[in-house]
């Protein structure tokens, strides 16, 4: 089967082929199209009884003839192959090099859409990395193996928050424990995807590096690929060769949308937004296959980044994404718009992971609850702001000016901090006590008495 | 045996004559297992549990000449199961970290033996009745597992095993059935998931069903053998929420599903629980609980199974006299792959794509919940609580709506005030119970009668808290009067110390009733004691500054459970903390008039 070409394609509209007259074809089949004009395309069989066979075309079917097209029918679901070698490399969206050196040859292939992790074989995730970011260290903390997505929207830099992150990360206190970095751009543009390649340059790291790029104007259905070749890449690197593996995926938004292209044209019935009923499961379905497992010493990590549609977090993509991930990192337009980097806004961010991470055992004994005091007050300044625009600053009282004060310091000083600029997590938490010892003592109920008399400054001082 | 016409996705059309609708059916050269959910003449259409890559048109099929039924006997509890109860842990050991397609491996262990205690009185040619107790195993420290009549048996029994080691599939007990024929009975039988267990008839809930969260107990309860929901949108404490109830609720027998959610929620179950020990027992908490999962990344219609098989578990245990929580995280998952499916078998959408029935399958699954007088005369109850993810959290979306319609306790959680890190986020206005007489009852005679009430003036001083603070929203905090500006801080003083509450701290945890009592009548009479001086003309900003306003801020975290002694003696001497202020405020009295001063 796998040599025999077959020319009996009976229909073809946007991106889907029938064959005809062709008994017998797994379904989930990758398959091979000669077009008329000699050019490969690839495809997968989605659905297939002895009658018709229809077949999703990943390069798209424009101009494709009926007569003229050579069909054949691979066998296997679409793979990747994988080798040591395949670090420092470039790979297109399904896999093929696109740095101008020689195809990846090797033994072993591995379907790209990987095989469900036992919830049983799994391991908690529980140590702390060291982004460098205050406001992530210090209030929603990255754990290995954890995926934490950082939800943008156009014009806000999470290009160079995810740059960030990946060129700071560490553990703490263990050397030579590098993250391999697996990244994978589709629908960017060109000009993003060479930030990501330049500032990987800088920090020295390509020999560490992976990339699987789907650009803006590359093939939409070869999207619903990429992030499953670079998973697949980041599998083998962290499950088989024992790395710790950072995976960054950007953008989901364009990835939701390819999806919803194909559904649309499969004629699935639409569920919101017109996005299909299965976009959770899809999502979930590259989502969870980061992790840690029993026994083994390697661990991915996953960032997805994703522009919210008009800064809209109840919109399906950032919505979905949500409820699948271990927390969200939320940028501010209002935050970048003032001039605060990153603007992370901490309130509506989350890392699910934090509280089985920090602590004395991980980072140190008062993290939790400092954090835990920062959320809380940072609230209580935020409405006091708000209080403020109505009835103006002068008119309120001592104690709400001073929580004015400190929202500013809080957003200036703790969360914004320079591009290059990598702070540890006690420069961290000093910094949250320094701008805690703002506030009179007797609001800090979320910290221990204990911990007011070592670190509160009017106690130091 | 047949064949396969035609793979679309999960589903499968299959040439396959006679098969029963529901029935299991084994597919392929790879045996992937599925149910039959449509018959038109020769032809059947399937829904597979398993990813159908590689499955081809002309391979074999074959009907198993049963629906999705669950295996129940001992070797239940502690486990990890999959969304159509194939043993997680065992498949780990057998295929590795991933789960390989067409593995079948029983639920229960053949490899284990168990200690079976006949009951006594059981002498040949006694008449059998449907659960009856045949005799008991001791599954784990703190559970004994009776050994039932299964629900569709009925006769005389011929013989019944004495006490000795048994593995599940040994015949323990013989017995002629009304018709003549003989069945062997074991420690384990099977029971079709869709169909609910039968029972003699249904009791009133009467008690309620402590979780040591006090928003929970104290404002919104719920009774064992009662319905309740969790909606809310993502990052709002969902799972938090539902893995402290099943840690600390005082039920004998958790199950707790995962239905479409995350791998390591799972795994902090798994891993957290043995090392906690139940509060009423002093046993480690895994022993009393079962896990089914099917995750987010695990195939969609085993999803759709996964709420039955947990579902019909926790009514055998209910069935053997036990009360039995389940946890659904998420129902909306689950609502999901039934929409799915249904698209894919292009049914006609109603809302957001629903099929028409949804509402009908989920008052059908609540239904299920209940106290009950089991077949054998004991009570046993079956308390259900769904977690609900409404997408962008809408309430009014479908799922929640529908849901909203049939359960009794609604638990409200908020994006708000989980975003403000109060937790847990539930939501003190939008939430309700329906069972706040019955549980009033309960309190009054087991922690304090004035429960209902304290419990109402809290209630009260929080929601005109809520129109206060519309009012300084729009013109200040100035606009109010003393009084008002005193409700406004107590009220913030009562959703700090009582209302929100850590599951991480070790002593905040869990709060038994008495300390939730004490904390409630202890922070109620602050605000009374204040009120009396607010309307002396003490300034509210003075009562403020005492220090008692942020001491009782970490009563919570202060007392133990140990110690309660040490909280009812603190809550019941408030009047010092007042007394300055009082003495500088009383008006003269007559006698000191008459000495002139």
């Amino acid at each position: 089967m796998k040599n025999l070409e077959f020319r009996t394609a009976s229909s073809v509209r946007g991106g889907l082929l029938v064959m005809a007259n062709v008994p017998g074809i797994a379904a989930g089949t990758r398959v091979s199209l000669t077009d008329h004009a000699g050019r490969r395309r690839n495809g997968l069989v989605i659905r297939t009884s002895d009658a018709a066979v229809l077949v999703e075309v990943f390069e798209g079917t424009d101009d494709l003839d009926l007569e003229r097209t050579w069909v054949r029918f691979l066998g296997e679901p679409f793979s990747l192959p994988v080798s040591r070698d395949i670090l420092g490399r470039v790979f297109n969206g399904v896999g093929l090099p696109r740095d101008g050196r020689p195809p990846i040859v090797s033994g072993q292939r591995r379907d790209i859409n990987g095989a469900a992790l036992n919830p049983a074989a799994r391991a908690y995730p529980r140590e702390f990395i060291q982004t460098g970011l205050s406001a992530v260290d210090g209030m929603n903390s990255l754990t290995r193996g954890q995926k934490l997505p950082i939800f943008s929207g156009g014009g806000l830099p999470h290009n160079r928050v995810a740059a960030q992150i990946v060129r700071q990360a560490r553990l703490l206190g263990e050397s030579g424990s590098e993250f391999v970095v697996v990244f994978a751009a589709f629908g960017v543009s060109s000009q993003d995807a060479r930030f990501f390649q330049e500032s990987f340059e800088e920090s020295g790291a390509l020999e560490r590096l992976v990339m699987f790029l789907n650009l803006a104007d590359e093939p939409v259905i070869e999207r619903l690929l990429t992030p499953r070749a670079a998973l697949t890449a980041a599998e083998y690197l962290a499950f088989e060769l024992d790395h710790h593996v950072l995976v960054v995926m950007t953008d989901m938004t364009a990835y939701a949308e390819a999806l919803r292209e194909v559904a649309v044209l499969r004629g699935d019935v639409p569920a919101r937004k017109g996005y299909p009923g299965y976009l959770y499961s899809d999502l979930a379905e590259l989502y969870e296959r980061a992790g840690r497992i029993k026994n083994r010493p390697g661990s991915i990590t996953l960032i997805p980044v994703l522009s919210m549609p008009s800064d809209d977090i109840t919109h399906p993509i950032p919505d979905l994404t949500g409820y699948i991930t271990e927390g969200q990192i939320v940028l501010s337009r209002e935050l970048h718009a003032q001039g605060v980097y990153p603007p992370i806004s901490v309130l509506p961010s989350l890392s699910r992971l934090m509280k089985d991470g920090i602590g004395g055992d991980f980072t140190r004994e008062d993290h939790p609850r400092v954090a835990s005091q920062l959320f809380a007050s940072y609230a209580k300044a935020l409405e006091v702001r708000g209080l403020a625009a109505i009835i103006g600053a002068e008119d309120l009282s001592e104690g709400d000016r001073r929580y004015l004060q400190f929202a500013e310091a809080f957003e200036r000083r703790f969360v914004g901090q320079g591009e290059e600029e990598e702070r540890d997590v006690y420069a961290t938490l000093d910094l949250a006590w320094d701008l805690l010892s703002m506030l009179p003592l007797e609001v800090l109920t979320r910290v221990s008495e204990a911990e007011l008399a070592k670190y509160h400054r009017q106690n130091r001082s | 045996m047949g064949k396969i016409l035609e793979i679309n996705g999960p589903l499968v059309r299959m040439e396959l004559p006679g098969v029963t609708l529901g029935e299991q059916v084994r597919v392929g050269a790879l045996g992937l297992v599925g149910e039959v959910i449509a018959r038109d003449g020769d032809t059947a259409l399937a829904q597979l549990y398993e990813d159908s890559t590689g499955l081809a048109p002309g391979e074999q099929v074959e009907g198993l000449g049963h629906p999705l039924s669950v295996e129940l006997g001992p070797g239940l509890l502690g486990g990890i199961f999959d969304g159509v109860q194939r043993p997680l842990e065992e498949i780990w050991r057998i295929t590795g970290d991933r789960i390989a397609r067409g593995v079948h491996v029983p639920a229960l262990s053949r490899d284990r033996k168990w200690t079976f205690t006949p009951i006594q009185e059981h002498q040949s040619g006694r008449l059998l009745n449907a659960g009856d107790v045949l005799g008991t195993v001791q599954e784990t420290a703190s559970i004994e597992h009776r050994i039932l009549v299964p629900p569709d048996v009925s006769g005389v029994l011929l013989e019944l095993a004495p006490a000795g080691e048994y593995d599940v599939d040994a015949t323990i007990a013989r017995v002629r059935l009304h018709d003549g024929e003989i069945r062997k009975l074991s420690l384990s039988h099977r029971w079709p998931v869709r169909i609910p267990r039968p029972f003699k008839q249904r009791d009133h809930a009467v008690q309620p069903l402590i979780t040591g969260q006090r928003i929970l107990d104290t404002f919104y309860p719920l009774l064992k053998g009662g319905k309740a929901a969790i909606p809310g949108p993502f990052g709002a404490g969902k799972t938090m929420l539902q893995h402290q109830i099943a840690r600390w609720c005082n039920a004998e027998i958790v199950i707790y599903v995962g239905c479409g959610e995350r791998g390591n929620e799972l795994t902090d179950v798994l891993e957290s629980l043995p090392k906690l020990t139940d509060p009423h027992t002093g046993r480690p908490l895994m022993e009393r609980t079962l896990l089914v999962a099917n995750t987010s990344n695990m195939p969609v219609v085993a999803r759709e199974a996964s709420v039955y098989v947990g579902l019909t578990i926790a009514e055998y245990f209910r069935d053997q006299g036990y009360d039995v929580v389940m946890v659904a995280d998420s129902t909306s998952r689950w609502a999901e792959a039934l929409r799915e499916v249904a698209g894919r078998l292009g049914q006609m959408p109603v809302e957001e794509g629903y099929p028409a029935y949804l509402g009908s399958r989920l008052a059908a699954f609540y239904e299920r919940a209940g106290r009950v007088e089991t077949l054998a005369g004991t009570s046993g109850s079956v308390t259900l609580i769904g977690a609900v993810s409404p997408p962008g959290g809408d309430f009014s979306e479908p799922v929640t709506s529908h849901t909203k319609e049939i359960i009794q306790t609604f638990w409200a959680l908020s994006k708000e005030l989980a975003d403000a890190r109060h937790y847990p986020a539930v939501d003190w206005l939008e939430s309700f119970s329906g069972y706040v007489g019955q549980a009033a009852r309960w309190w009054a005679d087991n922690v304090d009668p004035g429960w209902a009430d304290a419990r109402a003036r809290a209630l009260e001083l929080l929601s005109e808290s809520e129109e206060l603070r519309r009012i300084v929203n729009l013109v200040g905090v100035d606009a109010l009067s003393s009084e008002q500006r005193w409700s406004l801080e107590a009220a913030e003083l009562i959703k700090e110390a009582l209302l929100q509450q850590s599951a991480t701290d070790e002593v905040d945890s869990y709060a038994s009733p008495e300390k939730q009592y004490l904390l409630l009548a202890g922070l109620l009479g602050i605000y009374g004691q204040g009120m009396k001086l607010v309307q002396l003309g003490v300034p509210a900003q003075r009562l403020l500054e005492l220090p008692v306003m942020h001491e009782a801020r970490r009563w919570k975290t202060r007392y133990g459970a140990a110690d309660m002694a040490g909280l009812r003696e603190r809550t019941a001497g408030l009047t010092g903390d007042f007394a300055r202020l009082e003495l500088e405020y009383s008006p003269l009295t007559s006698r000191d008039q008459e000495r002139g001063i």
